[in-house]
């Protein structure tokens, strides 16, 4: 820590705030780490505030910040069907990305070990995996629609779909960059497949696992959202489609950030996990 | 099948390495012919390319000749075994495993029958063997490169090997380190006495360690060019053998033979 804080202590000089020097550190922190974000921030509340000013039909950010504050006053009410909180259609949505997202990697993470192991077994599945993987997710719904004949399980279906290409594909990637020199120990100890599997070709390959996984987590959150719209029910994807139905532009621009903030909040609770199984 | 023959332990009749590259093939080693007496010291020496950890890793298992016989104690190798545990040049000890637990990966699989409490005994004892005690549960990036290459050292010892295969074991580290080392090596295999093959291109290092040098030509169609005796008597002491009359006409000889007879026609 007071390493640290030496090695800060030439550059923290530059601001010559205060006479002591924690509050040189503590200016030199807020000038290099918290206000670019706050600016980044305020510019594109400015920007959007002088859009708006210029188009009635959009709300400002004033308006639609009051309108949030009424609406997370009660996120979790519920009058029927078609009307329930914002706080219930988030969850609907995390339900489904969770179950979509969860059987993808039940799926994509050992087929993608099996890949990288068993050079026969990657060229058996490359064409189908090239051949698939650019497909959007949402041409996949019609399918689910017709096999499962429900909207759920069609939504989870896509959200599986577009969440296990990165999984299986970063997974393979990293079984097969695991260095021959450790694959040269495995040989000279004789090690068996399971040793091998425990004991290498997992510790090695989870950052690059964890990869598959913070982006296979993006991608289903990304697609939940245009899924929903079409699928209806609840969640956070058909609450969009249901306020631009009821022309309520401030709830469309809440979701927007809800949808974002949501999404950076998955992506940084995947990193930390990830930093935490790293073995580095 | 032969029987273990003390002055033939291990035996490379005729062996021939070729490797298809994507230039198409490409004639490593030819007729090598090399005998092994059980309990020796062989030093493998050539400039780089010559293909001597080819021949390293065809003891060892890791590759198959493409024409000729190798055996280990009168039967033919069929791939790696127990019986015959490598040090790498690059110590490659699992990085998310500690010193300890790296060892423990090679007892407990060649001592399938033991229980916990003996592996973990024997596991103990390699890394004492190598004077690491200390740093047993550290992770090898917390350790320098001389002390990760003895654990490579005691994971191989633990395994009690017939033979110690070592492919520049030293070959990365420092001079005084290296040198610390080699007093260890030549202390350990002789409490030991288990057989070694080592691959260097250091010539002290060969001299000092072995009982026998043999010296490659050049590659492609790499093959052995001429065979050193070092009758030097054990233990040898690097200080008093500086001064050697022996030592140094041996020294020269393989100096000879790198640097005049095989030389290699610089890039």
């Amino acid at each position: 820590m007071t390493n640290t804080v030496n090695k800060l202590m030439p550059i923290a000089k530059c601001f010559t705030f205060g006479s002591s020097s924690s509050l040189n550190v503590q200016a030199y922190r807020f000038f290099r780490w918290i206000l670019p974000p706050i600016f980044g921030l305020f510019l594109l509340a400015v920007i959007w505030a002088m859009i708006a000013e210029h188009t009635p039909e959009l709300p400002g950010p004033i308006k639609t910040w009051a309108s949030a504050v009424e609406l997370f006053s009660d996120p979790f009410y519920d009058h029927g069907i078609n009307d329930k909180g914002v706080g219930w259609n988030i969850l609907a949505s995390l339900q489904r990305v969770g179950l979509g997202f969860g059987l993808a990697a039940i799926i994509g993470i050992p087929l993608g070990f099996i890949i990288g192991r068993f050079e026969f077994v990657a060229r058996m599945t490359a064409p189908v995996i090239s051949l698939l993987r650019p497909v959007s997710p949402l041409a996949w719904l019609p399918i689910g629609l017709l096999v499962f004949k429900a909207a759920n399980p069609a939504a989870i279906w896509v959200i599986f779909i577009s969440a296990v290409w990165p999984m299986i594909i970063n997974t393979a990637v990293g079984v097969n960059k695991v260095p021959q020199d450790y694959m040269n120990v495995a040989k000279v100890l004789n090690l068996s497949e399971w040793k091998i599997v425990t004991k290498i070709l997992f510790p090695f390959v989870l950052p690059y696992m964890m990869t598959g996984v913070r982006l296979s987590i993006g991608v289903a959150w990304l697609v939940i959202v245009a899924a929903e719209m079409l699928t209806g029910g609840v969640g956070i994807g058909f609450w969009v489609w249901d306020e631009w139905n009821n022309l309520n532009v401030e709830h469309i621009i809440i979701a927007i950030f809800i949808v974002g903030i949501v999404g950076l909040l998955l992506e940084y609770a995947l990193t930390q996990i990830a930093k935490r199984f790293s073995y580095e | 099948m032969e029987k273990a023959n003390t002055d033939k332990y291990v035996q490379l009749e005729h062996v021939n390495m070729t490797f298809n590259t994507k230039k198409g093939t490409f004639n490593a080693l030819k007729g090598i012919n090399l005998n092994i007496k059980e309990g020796e010291f062989i030093s493998i020496i050539g400039h780089s390319g010559c293909g001597k950890s080819t021949v390293l890793n065809l003891i060892a298992g890791l590759l198959h000749p493409t024409d000729g016989l190798i055996f280990c104690a009168g039967r033919e190798i069929a791939g790696p075994g127990p019986e015959r545990a490598v040090v790498f040049q690059n110590h490659s000890l699992l990085p998310w495993l500690t010193c300890f637990e790296n060892v423990y990966l090679a007892v407990e699989r060649v001592f399938e029958n033991e229980t916990k409490a003996q592996l973990e005994a024997r596991t103990h004892a390699a890394i004492e063997l190598v004077g690491l005690t200390h740093s047993s549960d550290k992770r090898p990036n917390e350790i320098s490169g001389g002390m990760k290459q003895r654990v490579g050292i005691a994971r191989a010892l633990a395994m009690e090997p017939k033979v110690l295969l070592l492919d520049e074991p030293f070959g990365a580290l420092d001079a005084l380190t290296r040198a610390n080392l080699q007093d260890e090596l030549m202390k350990i295999m002789a409490k030991s006495g288990c057989t070694a093959v080592m691959v260097t291109h250091d010539v002290d290092e060969a001299v000092l360690l072995s009982d026998r040098v043999v010296m490659m030509t050049n590659g492609p169609s790499a093959t052995i060019g001429e065979i050193l005796e070092v009758n030097l008597p054990r233990p040898r002491a690097r200080l008093a053998l500086a001064e050697d009359k022996e030592y140094n006409h041996l020294r020269s000889e393989v100096l000879r033979f790198l640097y005049e007879r095989h030389a290699k026609k610089s890039a």
